[in-house]
């Protein structure tokens, strides 16, 4: 027993939103819920159990308190997707929120059916309308006929006879019976065949699930790591959800004034004003820093030691207190972590030589533990050999140096320093376009092989020079 | 002979049954242990917080240049310049401020499902029915030919559907519909670590935020949405409770969460520390499934892209749709906010891409 199904599944079955669709396309015509249906009139002819598209619109926006713009985009997909078909200009899968009269799709034809609209299904519908119009067909129409009247040349005979079979039945029924069954053919397959500029909205993108290796068998193994798995689980400790729900109203309150989609941003967002003074002022580095983003080096570590500007800042102060290679041995297990995997034993050593070497210039203070298991591993070289002392190191900066850099008068400093960019004047003209430059783009910073050095060192974020 | 390969056969059924009904019930439990530290919702934790008032957003930039379906995007991290992807194998880096195309290559494969920008904005990543990933160095050298310069990195044995760079332009994540995602390293194109658990396709990844940046959240074809360890490759938590494909996953800002768009019209919150879903964002009206998601630069806004070519924005903590953009005329395949939060780009089936702000 597998999952994952039989090779070349249906393709509409990947279509969960037609049964969603569907739903709502009953509880359209239920009888007490529904849409009001009367007959329309088309012409001099009377369809019966019809409705007009405002009745469509009105009711969704009744029934599910939305606006009549998103009433109408979604009454749209619906007859575009040929469930809802008009009665007037046919060839138009359009919602129009007027008296047009539209009508339930049958559901015989319903998008969803599993059966799939064949050539020979078409063939016969085109040699129909062929007959009936006398050879005038559209042009699409007339393409797709003559090609497969090539195509499936030996059945010919057979599509003909179909059609004139059909025709003549039609011409039994009364007029507005053979008007609708004419709309509802004709939706059929406009959704079925669009004709070219037309969106086709049965177009999936590539199939999924379509690779043999993927599809899970049901065997003993698998319910073996099922179960090792749940186990784990079991053992892994929870947090209560009201903890966990805590912590995003605190992280909203903390953030929402430096979300500029939410809180604006100063002096003005350049893609509204088309003014880039914003990046200028928050570029990677610059003099001096705004003050929304002094304040969030102080939300945590991670954002103090993130940003380019904040991390220097963070050098300096340690350098003040002698453990500045504390940071620069990070650095390097950074460039470790996420460096080329040749280079990986000649970083180890440079590491080594540089802060772990009994003697070394810039030796880090690591516990005993740690150091000895960190000497042991290096014999070894991988990429994540470091990954203890690194820890240990980043939780002693964290803990331990970045409370007092905040207390510091260095960063007292910078936020008494920082600037607040006053706000964009309104232009007098505001429909004059102000002219937008183009920056420098990162590739262009460098030589080319410099490029490659610069690609090497982790979070390091392209400084881009602004034109005023 | 015969009868003794018969009593086996009954042991191994027998076996396997009662392995069956085992792993169920610890799944039934796994679930209680996960609901008894459930003490409260997320809207009713989030109803002391200020309403959202009015919301406005248009379409600041619209990219016209693609010839076919627009399939995925990603920003540089000078905040204006992006990489799109098309079906019919384009890959372009715009400066969209601007709207001037910088760069323009044609992958030899249609649907290119996946691309990337290099962190340090020197070059890019991008792949789809080659099965493979590439990388390509951005140059503005007179004779450009950035096809000649192209590194294969990854090699997967179906299409690949998503990828990312780490922290640096050595490694890169990808994700691929053989049901595997795979850590690379993008010179020697050697695999570094490989991911396996999806029991199909797996459609999309995101790399933790987080400041030990060890982990990256994935999700499939088998509804599943999985956390994974970088280093050792095991899943470290896994959570099924969507109704079908997960299209999309992306961390909240934090990182102590993520959310998820998927083909079930539902986008969901998943919290890592209480390791379960937290909330859904879904409305009657909305039945088409979402493509894409990512989350305004505080985590209080959620973009999500749908196929019925509408932009939802949900309100984070309070559950409820803030707004509905229209402006596409296809499917929104692809959708992404900028690094520094002031927009966000959307990719559409319509051959363009927007800025909205």
């Amino acid at each position: 027993m597998t999952i994952g199904g039989p090779r070349g599944r249906h393709p509409r079955l990947q279509m969960p939103c037609l049964r969603k669709m569907e739903r709502m396309i009953v509880s359209m015509q239920d009888p007490d819920m529904g849409i009001k249906m009367r007959n329309q009139r088309l012409l001099i002819t009377v369809i019966p159990h019809a409705m007009t598209g405002n009745d469509i619109v009105e009711w969704l926006i009744q029934k599910y308190g939305i606006s009549e713009e998103e009433a109408l985009h979604l009454g749209n997909l619906i007859v575009k997707h040929g469930y809802i078909y008009p009665l007037r200009d046919p060839r138009s899968l359009v919602l129009r929120a007027d008296e047009s009269p539209y009508r339930f799709q049958t559901p015989y034809f319903w998008t969803s059916t599993k059966w799939p609209a064949t050539e020979l299904d078409y063939a016969i519908y085109l040699a129909k309308k062929n007959i009936r119009k006398q050879g005038d067909l559209i042009e699409h129409e007339k393409d797709n006929y003559n090609l497969l009247h090539k195509r499936i040349n030996h059945t010919w005979d057979f599509v003909v006879m179909q059609a004139r079979e059909q025709l003549r039945a039609a011409k039994q029924r009364r007029k507005g019976d053979r008007i609708v069954i004419d709309c509802q053919e004709q939706a059929f397959w406009l959704v079925n065949r669009p004709p070219p500029g037309a969106p086709n909205v049965l177009e999936q993108g590539p199939e999924r699930r379509n690779c043999h290796t993927t599809r899970v068998q049901l065997n003993m193994d698998y319910y073996k790591r099922e179960i090792e798995y749940c186990r784990k689980a079991m053992a892994r400790t929870r947090v209560k959800s009201s903890i966990c729900l805590e912590g995003y109203i605190k992280f909203n309150e903390q953030y929402v004034p430096h979300d500029p989609i939410m809180s604006g941003c100063l002096p003005s967002n350049p893609w509204i004003t088309d003014d880039t003074t914003y990046w200028v002022m928050n570029a990677p580095t610059v003099t001096t820093p705004t003050k929304l983003r002094v304040e969030r080096w102080g939300f945590n570590f991670s954002e103090l030691i993130m940003d380019p500007l904040g991390r220097a800042q963070l050098l300096e102060f340690l350098k003040k207190e002698f453990s500045a290679e504390n940071l620069s041995f990070w650095e390097a297990c950074e460039e470790l972590r996420y460096g080329e995997q040749s280079r990986i034993a000649e970083i180890v050593d440079s590491i080594y030589q540089q802060f772990l070497a009994p003697g070394a210039t810039r030796w880090v203070n690591i516990d005993s533990k740690t150091m000895e298991r960190t000497l042991e591993g290096i014999k070894t070289p991988h990429r994540y050999v470091m990954d203890d002392a690194q820890m240990h190191i980043y939780m002693l900066m964290k803990k331990d140096s970045y409370p007092r850099f905040l207390k510091s008068d260095l960063y007292k400093n910078l936020l008494a320093e920082a600037i607040i960019p006053p706000e964009t004047k309104k232009r007098v003209f505001p429909f004059m376009r102000k002219q937008r430059h183009s920056s420098p783009s990162p590739a262009l910073l460098l030589p080319a092989g410099d490029a490659e050095e610069r690609g090497r060192s982790p979070s390091t974020a392209p400084v881009p020079e602004e034109e005023s | 002979m015969h009868s003794r390969m018969a009593t086996e056969g009954l042991r191994e059924n027998e076996t396997l049954a009662s392995l069956k009904s085992e792993a169920e019930s610890l799944k039934g439990k796994l679930e209680e242990e996960r609901a008894k530290l459930h003490d409260v919702e997320l809207h009713q934790v989030a109803e002391r917080v200020e309403a959202l008032g009015q919301f406005v957003m248009k379409t600041r930039r619209t990219l016209k240049g693609h010839g076919n379906k627009v399939l995925c995007m990603d920003w540089c991290k000078d905040k204006r310049r992006i990489v799109s992807s098309s079906q019919d194998g384009k890959v372009i880096v715009w400066d969209s401020f601007t709207t001037n195309k910088e760069h323009a290559v044609t992958m030899p494969c249609t649907w290119v499902m996946a691309c990337a920008y290099a962190p340090s904005g020197c070059a890019i990543a991008c792949g789809g029915l080659d099965n493979k990933c590439s990388v390509y160095p951005l140059t503005f050298e007179k004779n450009e030919n950035m096809a000649a310069k192209k590194k294969s990195v990854a090699m997967h044995t179906n299409y690949l559907s998503a990828c990312s760079f780490t922290n640096s332009d050595m490694q890169i994540l990808t994700a691929s519909g053989d049901g595997t995602c795979a850590l690379w390293d993008v010179e020697s194109g050697q695999l570094l670590q490989s991911f396996h658990g999806h029991g199909a396709d797996v459609l999309c990844l995101d790399l933790a935020p987080s400041e030990t940046g060890n982990t990256f959240v994935s999700g499939g074809c088998d509804k599943k949405a999985m956390v994974w360890d970088m280093r050792s490759g095991q899943c470290i938590q896994s959570f099924e409770t969507h109704d079908s494909d997960i299209n999309s996953v992306r961390y909240y800002p934090s990182g102590d969460a993520f959310a998820s768009g998927s083909d079930d019209a539902t986008c969901r919150l998943y919290d890592l520390r209480a390791d379960r879903e937290v909330a859904i964002y879904s409305k009657e009206s909305i039945i088409f499934g979402a493509s894409s998601v990512d989350f305004s630069l505080s985590g209080r806004l959620l973009f999500a892209g749908y196929n019925d070519y509408t932009i939802n924005v949900w309100d984070v903590l309070k559950g409820s749709r803030v707004s509905i953009l229209f402006g596409h005329e296809n499917r929104v395949s692809t959708l992404r906010v900028s690094p520094d939060g002031t927009a966000f780009c959307s990719g559409s089936w319509d051959h363009t891409l927007r800025i909205w702000a």
